[in-house]
């Protein structure tokens, strides 16, 4: 087939698959979180970005209120808005398709449509990617809700430490260079220090106005922490995963 | 029925963001700052997000089972493992440290 040698659709490709197969600790965590499997389900659908999903069941899972657990969900979300502009200027989808690139819009799909030079492969690149992780993802969140529902006392299976793992490994991408770990030190402090004193749920938000605040009142870098989960071009570039200032999909 | 109502909501609330960035004027785009925010806040919320599940049950802290989970999951990054392989070696080294007796 002619379309599997553009280089933005085998990137796309192989990117949905490897985020499509974590939607399977997705589907296992929430409905341990205390979800069922329609509201797991929706999430994936309807939410669609999984830093904000995690966050969401992280919330309740720790005990927070649904209030809390949205404010998390979408302040999270906030970058996507940027990455919408980012796609908008580059692809300006127009009528019916503006609305579907708008709910495809994650990490992933911008990262590996950004990494590309030429417009007709920023176009593929998105749309492979934005589709395939949906697809994917939404089909293994099923399979992993089905089967978290199925393995009984998620303590003794270790699934609250997977939840811990998950965040770290979203975490870990975005920490290239010393002020991004900086930011996450000082936030994971400030949650620490909050927990005695506030609801369930609430130090996460605590968080989350320090960062806006060291972001909001200091110069750096205006792309820090908008890397992808998975970074399509790892293999193609694998210098840039521990360097400090390029973006994926940068000509070395 | 109350929790449905505020995931309904996150789900309404993540499409608008998202929509938001088609229908803004691309002159924003321009504005440094609010892509800066956006970034330093999804650091600071996944940061966030590790610590709570690491170390906190309810209002207080406590160290248990999670805290293996944490450095198995620090371990398996540095070595550039997959994501699933990172879930996976949290979830068994709570596990495995519970079987061991240590909650």
């Amino acid at each position: 087939m002619k379309i599997l040698q553009s280089p933005a659709v085998r990137i796309g490709l192989s990117i949905s698959i490897a985020t499509g197969l974590y939607g399977v600790s997705f589907g296992a965590l929430s409905v341990t979180s205390g979800l069922d499997f329609w509201q797991t389900m929706a999430l994936s659908l309807l939410l669609f970005s999984g830093g904000s999903q995690f966050a969401f069941i992280g919330v309740v899972a720790g005990g927070g209120s649904g209030i809390a657990a949205m404010g998390a969900a979408t302040l999270l979300g906030m970058r996507n808005g940027i990455y919408g502009m980012q796609i908008n200027a580059l692809l300006r989808p127009r009528g019916w398709r503006r609305f579907a690139a708008a709910q495809l819009t994650i990490d992933e799909s911008t990262a590996t449509s950004t990494g590309q030079t030429d417009p007709a492969e920023q176009k593929r690149g998105f749309w492979t990617a934005g589709i395939g992780v949906f697809v994917l993802w939404n089909l293994f969140t099923a399979l992993g809700a089905l089967a978290g529902g199925a393995l009984g006392d998620p303590k003794q299976w270790g699934l609250d430490g997977a939840a811990v793992a998950a965040f770290l490994g979203l975490l870990w991408p975005r920490l290239k260079g010393r002020e991004p770990v900086a930011i996450a030190v000082v936030c994971a402090l400030a949650t620490v220090l909050a927990v005695p004193f506030v609801p369930p749920g609430v130090p996460i938000l605590v968080a989350a106005i320090v960062a806006a605040g060291i972001g909001w009142f200091s110069h750096g870098r205006s792309d820090e922490g908008l890397e992808p989960d998975v970074d399509p071009y790892a293999e193609q570039h694998p210098q840039h995963r521990h360097h400090l200032e390029e973006r994926p999909g940068d000509p070395a | 029925m109350n929790l449905w109502m505020w995931l309904l909501l996150s789900c309404l609330l993540a499409y608008a963001w998202k929509l938001l960035g088609y229908l803004v004027p691309a002159s924003l785009l321009r504005n440094p700052r609010m892509s800066r925010v956006a970034g330093t806040m999804t650091i600071g919320l996944l940061a966030s997000l590790t610590v709570v599940n690491a170390v906190a049950s309810g209002q207080s802290l406590t160290l248990d089972a999670r805290l293996g989970a944490l450095a198995a999951a620090a371990i398996a990054l540095w070595f550039r493992a997959p994501f699933l392989v990172v879930v996976i070696a949290g979830a068994a080294a709570a596990a495995g440290l519970r079987l061991l007796g240590w909650n």
